[in-house]
């Protein structure tokens, strides 16, 4: 009991601490009187229908704003709205502007509020943004497993092939999924940091991509050693070979993640108004993931292990199918704060498997010996060179 | 927004446009109606709500000068006018200058400068050769001045280095009506942008000894408002509120003359216009002649200048004027006239 007490005292004077900081405002004092407020909106979503332009807007600033006049491409805009137009801290609205927006060109929308500020949101090619309808859901899939699971199946019939390599080989196979992944890695980094610095500030983006990404490394390291617990427990004197399907399992779900970022993002472009989709897009993506396919088997080759084709099928669902998954969600509910934290995470599960595989490769020796053999550098640059071509195509 | 830096969404519209493309196609069978539109009639330009006109009535605005809007007790505060024995007449106004936020569209408020707590200022109206004596006294936050354009002593000019009037102080500035015709007044303290833009100015009528035929008369003062400072207006209007005249028409009357004191007052945009829709106007250009010297419907005036319009209403009905930039139009510089037939006799 008088421990208790012991832990509430310093909670009990932070709380009249507070209370002191509230009632004298020592920031106002030194704001002034008859300082403007600081106001600050963020475009949520922008959707655009036929004859409409809706606007979601956050306030995250720390004022509460009132917004009072809509101008679209320096026009003012009549609008209607159900959630009203004065926001307070982290309050949100969504403004419905019956606008004749037309395909393909550009708009700028501006929300002026009562103190005349100015906030600025461009949609640099309109194309009507999809509704959760049957129809777009059925698009969005087959986007899904055009960029996702396809590939990423079709990676997985060489399997044939690389089971029957040379060790020599294999090493220099498995160092190019390690480049491969490790561009992925730093891809997914920096368009995570991207997004995170976007977001408005309240969100702390860079914090919550980085909390997600550690999140999911250390999460998968401990599905990771139990996975391997299990198979020895009930298989017995397991050895290469669990080890081998343990780890090409893990790569399945770390590409997965990625894959599920990746989805997010094809859907979010639409959602923002902001992407009209081409075919040379599509092939893009499609050649950059195949690449992934070859990622989850070779660990598999390089044990030796007969694998069925029932397994590789699983392994190709777990790597593929959460594009789907990515592009439904990012296409009807987007919101960059998720599309931030499932950056994060791709990015954590990717890490996590990097690390998998080059202690998988090393088997005894020093991580560092064995990443400077020759076979192992020719694949991790060869790993990086089949990324950055492939990517060349989709950016 | 997050845009997928790599994958260049962005570039890739260029794709979409080259059809056959699996999801372009269906796609732009889904937006198949965008060409009709067929709701556009529902598509409604303009501002939202309607602006509290307690403080500034645009349409009382228009037809009163040397502040007859006010009661006589209230006006006697501000304007006293003494024949002199040469048949003219000493006009004596005070006007002072005041900080104050101005709803210039609904629920918009402009952090302006004013004189008498208005903007435009009060419209100064005196006749060729009278006296006029303005005492300003400067209740605002910054060093202010009132410049008159006209014929002045260099005392009078309240530009020169030396002549800002500080908060707190007043000084009277006095000169005689001259030349007739239309002109402004506006503050001219540096920074001159700023201290215009910002609400300093208003319309200042010399009418000619002989007078003018009878009309139907009215200030128009094209102004516009820089609302996040960035050199670039956000708001138009002829008398300060945005589409203020599209919410509550000019009512005028078929074959009446009809004469507009126009003045321009925007800030950063070179030039401004006026257009009117199913007539044409006479123009005198600084109102400085008796006589039209240019029939038009759509007149363009330089920052600072100014020209009488007159005209008589043909037909009943809605008129529409505004600036012929659709620009500025669009952002509020767009109104009505509703003419209506004279009353029988």
């Amino acid at each position: 009991m008088r421990r208790v007490l012991l832990a509430f005292i310093p909670l009990v004077l932070l709380a009249i601490l507070l209370t002191v900081i509230v009632r004298s405002g020592p920031a106002d004092a030194l704001r002034g009187e008859n300082v403007p407020p600081v106001e600050r909106l963020t475009f949520q979503r922008v959707i655009l229908e036929p004859d409409f332009i809706v606007v979601s807007v956050l306030n995250d600033g720390p004022d509460p704003v009132m917004i009072a006049q809509v101008q679209i491409d320096d026009a003012f805009w009549t609008f209607t709205t159900e959630d009203g137009t004065a926001l307070d801290h982290l309050g949100r609205t969504t403004l419905r502007i019956p606008y004749p927006w037309v395909q393909g060109d550009a708009h700028v929308v501006k929300l002026l509020t009562s103190t005349g500020t100015v906030f600025e949101h461009e949609i640099p090619v309109a194309v009507a943004s999809p509704t959760p309808n049957a129809r777009f859901f059925g698009i969005f899939t087959l986007i899904g497993v055009y960029v996702g699971v396809l590939p990423v199946v079709i990676g997985l019939l060489w399997y044939p092939f690389i089971a029957r390599l040379s060790d020599r080989a294999m090493d220099f196979l498995m160092a190019l999924t390690v480049g491969l992944l490790a561009f992925l890695l730093i891809d997914g980094g920096s368009e995570g940091l991207e997004a995170a610095n976007l977001l408005p500030e309240s969100f702390q983006g860079v914090v919550l991509f980085a909390t997600a990404a550690i999140g999911a490394y250390l999460l998968l390291e401990a599905i990771g050693a139990w996975l391997k617990g299990r198979k020895r427990g009930a298989g017995g004197g397991a050895g290469d070979g669990t080890g081998g399907w343990v780890l090409a399992v893990l790569i399945a779900v770390g590409i997965g993640l990625h894959n599920f970022g990746e989805g997010l993002a094809i859907g979010s472009a639409f959602a923002l108004g902001e992407a009209a989709l081409g075919t040379l897009l599509i092939v893009g993506f499609t050649l950059h993931n195949t690449t992934e396919g070859l990622a989850i088997i070779s660990p598999l080759a390089r044990a030796k292990q007969r694998v069925s084709v029932v397994d590789l099928i699983k392994l190709g669902l777990i790597g593929g199918v959460p594009t789907i998954a990515g592009a439904w969600l990012g296409g009807f509910v987007y919101s960059p704060v998720w599309a931030v934290v499932f950056l994060g995470i791709g990015v954590g599960a990717i890490g996590q498997v990097i690390g998998q595989i080059v202690r998988h490769m090393a088997r005894q020796e020093s991580v560092g010996r064995m990443l400077a053999t020759a076979p192992v550098l020719a694949g991790l640059f060869a790993g990086f060179a089949v990324m950055y071509v492939t990517g060349m195509l989709v950016g | 927004m997050w845009t997928m830096s790599r994958r260049g969404w962005l570039q890739a519209t260029g794709l979409a446009s080259l059809s056959g493309s699996l999801l372009g196609a269906k796609l732009s069978g889904q937006t198949a109606g965008q060409g009709r539109h067929q709701a556009h009639g529902s598509h409604v330009m303009g501002t939202v709500g309607t602006p509290s006109l307690d403080a500034f009535n645009p349409t009382t605005f228009l037809r009163n000068w040397n502040f007859s809007e006010l009661e006589p007790d209230a006006r006697a505060k501000f304007y006293k006018e003494t024949p002199r024995p040469d048949g003219t007449m000493l006009r004596e106004y005070e006007i002072y200058a005041v900080d104050r936020d101005i709803e210039i569209a609904p629920g918009l408020f402009f952090p302006a400068w004013t004189y008498n707590g208005q903007v435009p200022g009060p419209t100064i109206r005196a006749t060729e050769g009278d006296r006029v004596k303005v005492t300003f006294r400067n209740s605002g936050s910054h060093p202010h001045s009132i410049h008159f354009h006209g014929w002045h002593m260099p005392a009078m000019d309240g530009a020169l280095p030396g002549q800002e009037v500080f908060p707190g102080e007043t000084f009277v500035y006095e000169f005689d009506a001259d030349p007739f015709g239309l002109h402004l007044y506006h503050c001219h303290t540096v920074p001159l942008k700023r201290h215009i833009h910002k609400g300093l100015y208003g319309t200042f009528i010399i009418d000619p000894r002989e007078g003018r035929a009878p009309a139907d008369e009215m200030v128009m003062v094209m102004n516009a408002f820089d609302t996040n400072f960035d050199v670039e207006n956000e708001v138009y209007a002829a008398n300060t509120v945005a589409n203020a005249y599209m919410h509550e028409p000019i009512r005028v009357t078929v074959g009446r003359l009809v004469r507009i004191y126009l003045v321009n007052l925007t800030e950063f945009d070179p030039i401004n216009s006026m257009h009117t829709h199913g007539m044409f106007f006479d123009v005198i250009r600084t109102g400085t002649a008796l006589t039209p010297s240019e029939r038009t419907d759509t007149l363009m005036l330089c920052q600072g200048e100014r020209a009488i319009l007159e005209t008589t209403f043909r037909y009943p009905g809605d008129f529409m004027f505004h600036a012929h930039q659709s620009e500025f139009a669009e952002l509020g510089w767009m109104g009505l006239f509703r003419a209506e037939a004279a009353p029988a006799t």
